[in-house]
């Protein structure tokens, strides 16, 4: 990890004259540039690149690499984020020449295992979130918010409720939810939790009326918590003429046990990349599907796949259609992931991971409870929330310590800071791929930790190639290039 | 079943610790009402064996670019990827990582995606570029959202014909509901008059957004276009193919505000179009406007350099409402892939693929242009893409090149209804001599029926 080779950058590995690909001999005849293009449109010289050489490339990238926690090497209980094993075999299927060379325009006569693996994806997913109808276009959770958004607003405008403007978010959702709903032209009303952490009624009551287009919620919600009274929420929310979106970023929790459909929702996303463990990437790629209920299906954009007979079509004829939301089919390499994960399992397997994802969440929080506060019972589903709250007024201990200090014991720091209800939150959500040995060993390190000097904390990660990097001065003289 | 590691007698001390009599218990604060009384009808597991001889059968049943001639382009291009693209992004350090919200683990993606930053503004010529956006359509769709905020305009924003059809697409998607109206300006000459342009725009005018070159391949009177849209007060939105960088003069030379692209051709796979990689870079200026993720350059509390996610002020999950943008999720992978692809061509690489990509497409066209009945549509300067007109059925011809071994380009047809006759066709640096031979020997074969 603190190789030297890997801290320079690669402008500062550069050397004229260097270079790792190289091109073959033009074989037509060549012709001077500036009989090709006007003068005015030619460069005088090609972008001032790096030079580097096949060798220095190689290990500046795996030396950086090196510099990353990831799930290959580390358990990373990063609450919200679902950071599940990324099976293997995914990974060569998606490297398949058969699919990662298939382009995007072909002709549907020359992409029908392709289109075969998408019209799967679309019934897998349908059947699992009980809504009918299905567009795979989105390009990340967020996407799939925004894009249903508009659905949501198209379906309004077509049915002449035009006042329909306001989109009513709880106050513990994730921040894509409102950002979401401004993007598509909605106001954004918060709805206050309760103290049991969950909607509170009357709250929501009094903010719905004909105005309220959309009530966009988590469930189970970011607190690991199942809203048990949905059915009354969606009632609410229906008898109001507004439509209930699902956020559906804590799918795992409830594959196979309970489908958004069956509780009232009528719009949902999914995140391939959490539930259906396409990887993260470092940040991406993500894929987001939203599937809906018959009366909005007119309104997804375009295309979807169909089945006419035994071929697979792309079908454009949407006419009330929203139009698309991206360039092309999908991000299909993390959809065909989720579709391999979804064949690996079968119906009894998705149901297991739900199962013991929350299994392996509450033995988690059986074994924290007693040393941290746990403000929202002792029961989750696959996520709970901790609070650092009476270590930080006692110890002067804070989340951001114990997240930092964690790292030095190989562990990936919970969320912290989020949900915002919660103060000094460290947010832990294992997955169902972690064993009994390593849920142990990490609640091991978290008691240690808190028994440490705060001092000590305080200055935490002592082992890691940085820490604490200045965020105020980054922010504040922002360098986001190298520059020579 | 894989992936789930407890084994019955841990399931048994699990429950026995949370107090649980069962995993069902466990669910309890689901209401049985809302409850699934039934398996899911998905399909039964697969062991890798049987999985693996699946994907096998449905491969089968695709035709991929490498068993064609692929001349197949419109925003998606079959370029060489060097091996250390594929090296690179294998290694699970990287593919497995998350977010690098937690700096000190994750310095290895950050300088990684300051390194991309870097070189994004070296190959558009600007200022600042952000760790990516999700691909070339919505792209263009932030950008414009971004030029809405900077100006302050909503009323309208101004693009051609020539810029992608899947992107105004996208574009009209993202303002249908903000009030904004999009003008498009027709482009029968297959490139945007300027002073059709300069009818077009006006002081409500937020953003003009041109391709570069342009969905038929073709070059724009770029220079003349910014200095149009300048006078108006509008910024100035360059849709560009990063790897035309090589050899025409890049965004920031040519003043743009903005500069997003499609970074499909650094070193993705085509795919079946995603995921890809959504490339912006901007001024200076408008570096707090930009949406999606930024990573700086800072110093830990030893004072060594280090990266971290900064600016997130911008960000949905600070700023909720108020953020510039709702995105959260980028590319990080398909940046890696297209920083170690710029990285291992170098300038002189880049050069070198953008020459082969000019003078073979060149070479293809006036093969072509020697064919009875088959012209070039447009006369216009191109670079790697262009549009023939075709005597004949145009999607019949294509049906008939494909039984040949040939995907011989794209319907015009298809998404303009004046271009019925036109095909555009695509040559990347992979395309030898003989293959485009083949491929005019082949549609001459036709012609002549």
């Amino acid at each position: 990890m603190n190789n030297t080779q890997s801290i320079e950058l690669l402008f500062e590995l550069s050397r004229p004259g260097r270079r790792t690909h190289r091109l073959p001999v033009c074989d037509v005849p060549v012709k001077p540039v500036s009989s090709l293009l006007p003068a005015g449109a030619v460069a005088e010289a090609p972008p001032p690149l790096p030079e580097v050489g096949e060798i220095d490339l190689i290990r500046h990238y795996n030396n950086l690499s090196t510099r990353n926690f990831s799930i290959d090497t580390n358990f990373y209980p990063l609450g919200s984020c679902t950071m599940k094993y990324n099976p293997k075999r995914h990974e060569r299927f998606a490297a398949n020449p058969a699919f990662a060379g298939v382009h995007p325009l072909q002709d549907e006569e020359t992409t029908q295992g392709m289109l075969e693996m998408l019209w799967d994806m679309q019934n897998f997913l349908t059947e699992i979130s009980g809504l009918p109808a299905i567009s795979l276009q989105p390009a990340a959770g967020a996407h799939g918010e925004l894009t249903a958004l508009y659905v949501a607003a198209a379906y309004f405008r077509d049915k002449g409720m035009t006042s329909r403007r306001k989109v009513l978010v709880p106050d513990s959702a994730h921040g894509t939810n409102p950002a979401s709903a401004v993007l598509a032209g909605f106001q954004t009303i918060t709805v206050k939790s309760n103290a049991k952490g969950l909607v509170d009624l009357d709250d929501l009551k009094s903010k719905l009326d004909d105005s309220t287009a959309v009530f966009m919620i988590t469930n189970p919600n970011t607190l690991g918590l199942f809203e048990g009274q949905i059915r009354q929420i969606t009632d609410l929310v229906h008898q109001a003429g507004g439509l209930v979106y699902l956020d559906g970023a804590n799918m795992n929790a409830i594959l196979g046990i309970t489908r958004p459909g069956d509780f009232g929702a009528d719009m949902q996303h999914y995140n391939v990349h959490k539930t259906f463990t396409g990887p993260h990437g470092g940040g991406g790629p993500g894929s987001g599907p939203i599937t809906v209920r018959d009366f909005l299906a007119p309104y997804l954009p375009t295309p979807l796949v169909k089945k006419v007979g035994d071929k697979f079509e792309l079908d454009y004829n949407l006419p009330k259609s929203i139009g698309r939301v991206r360039s092309f089919f999908g991000n299909v390499g993390i959809l065909f992931r989720g579709w391999a994960y979804i064949r690996t399992l079968g119906p009894d397997g998705l149901k297991k991971v739900s199962e013991h994802a929350v299994l392996n969440a509450n033995y988690l929080l059986s074994r924290l409870k007693g040393n941290f506060d746990v403000p929202h019972g002792d029961r989750c589903m696959h996520e709970f929330v901790a609070s650092a709250k009476g270590l930080r007024r006692e110890k002067r201990i804070s989340a951001m310590d114990i997240g930092k200090r964690l790292l030095d014991y190989g562990y990936h720091a919970p969320t912290v800071y989020f949900p915002l209800v919660v103060p000094e939150a460290l947010m832990m959500e294992p997955t169902e791929t972690e064993s009994k040995q390593t849920l142990d060993a990490f609640a091991d390190a978290l008691i240690a930790i808190i028994n440490e000097e705060p001092t000590f904390l305080h200055q935490a990660p002592h082992t890691m190639p940085i820490s604490r990097p200045d965020e105020v001065k980054a922010a504040k003289e922002p360098i986001l290039r190298w520059t020579a | 079943m894989p992936y789930i590691l407890n084994t019955p007698d841990d399931e048994q001390t699990m429950l026995k610790a949370i107090g649980a009599e069962s995993i069902d218990e466990l669910f309890s604060t689901i209401p049985a009402e809302a409850r699934l009384p039934r398996a899911l009808n998905i399909p039964a597991a697969m062991e890798e064996i049987e999985l693996t001889q699946h994907v096998g059968a449905l491969g089968r049943k695709n035709q991929a670019a490498g068993d064609h001639v692929c001349f197949l382009g419109g925003g998606a291009y079959d370029h060489f990827i060097p091996t250390v693209v594929d090296a690179v992004s294998s290694r699970s350090e990287f593919y497995t990582a998350y977010t690098p919200y937690q700096a000190e683990a994750s310095q290895g993606s950050l300088q990684a995606f300051y390194e991309y930053q870097t070189l994004i503004c070296q190959i558009t010529g600007m200022d600042v570029a952000n760790a990516s956006l999700y691909e070339g359509g919505s792209a263009v769709a932030e950008a414009v959202l971004m030029a809405i905020n900077v100006t302050d305009r909503k009323g309208n924003v101004v693009v051609p014909e020539s810029l992608h059809p899947e992107y105004r697409q996208v574009l009209a998607t993202y303002l249908a509901n903000l009030g904004v109206q999009l003008v498009t300006i027709p482009t029968p000459g297959g490139y945007l008059d300027p002073a059709e342009l300069k009818k077009a725009v006006g002081p409500e005018t937020a953003a003009v957004v041109v391709q570069h070159p342009n969905f038929f391949g073709h070059l724009e009177e770029v220079e003349e276009l910014v200095r149009i849209t300048r006078a108006a007060g509008a910024l100035y939105v360059a849709s560009f193919d990063p790897i035309s960088a090589g050899v025409i003069k890049r965004p920031g030379q040519y003043d743009a505000d903005i500069a997003v692209a499609e970074g499909q051709c650094l070193g993705t796979p085509l795919g079946y179009g995603g995921p890809y990689l959504g490339i912006m870079a901007c001024r200076n200026e408008y570096v707090r406007k930009i949406p999606g993720r930024l990573v700086g350059q800072t110093t830990d509390r030893n004072g060594k350099r280090c990266w971290t996610l900064t600016l997130q002020t911008r960000e949905q999950h600070i700023r909720r409402d108020k953020a510039t943008s709702n995105i959260c999720t980028n590319q990080g992978l398909f940046a890696l892939r297209a920083a170690v692809y710029l990285t291992a061509l170098g300038p002189q690489g880049l050069k070198e693929t953008a020459e082969l990509c000019l003078q073979k497409a060149h070479y293809l066209a006036d093969q072509l242009a020697t064919i009875p009945g088959v012209s070039l549509k447009f006369n216009r300067p191109f670079f790697k893409e262009f549009a023939v007109k075709l005597p004949g059925d145009v999607p019949v011809m294509l049906k008939q090149l494909q039984t040949k071994g040939y995907f011989a380009g794209l319907h015009a047809g298809r998404w303009y209804p004046g271009l019925a006759d036109t095909l555009t066709v695509a040559v990347t640096e992979k395309r030898t001599k003989a293959e485009m031979d083949g491929l005019v020997k082949a549609i001459k074969e036709l012609v002549g029926k």
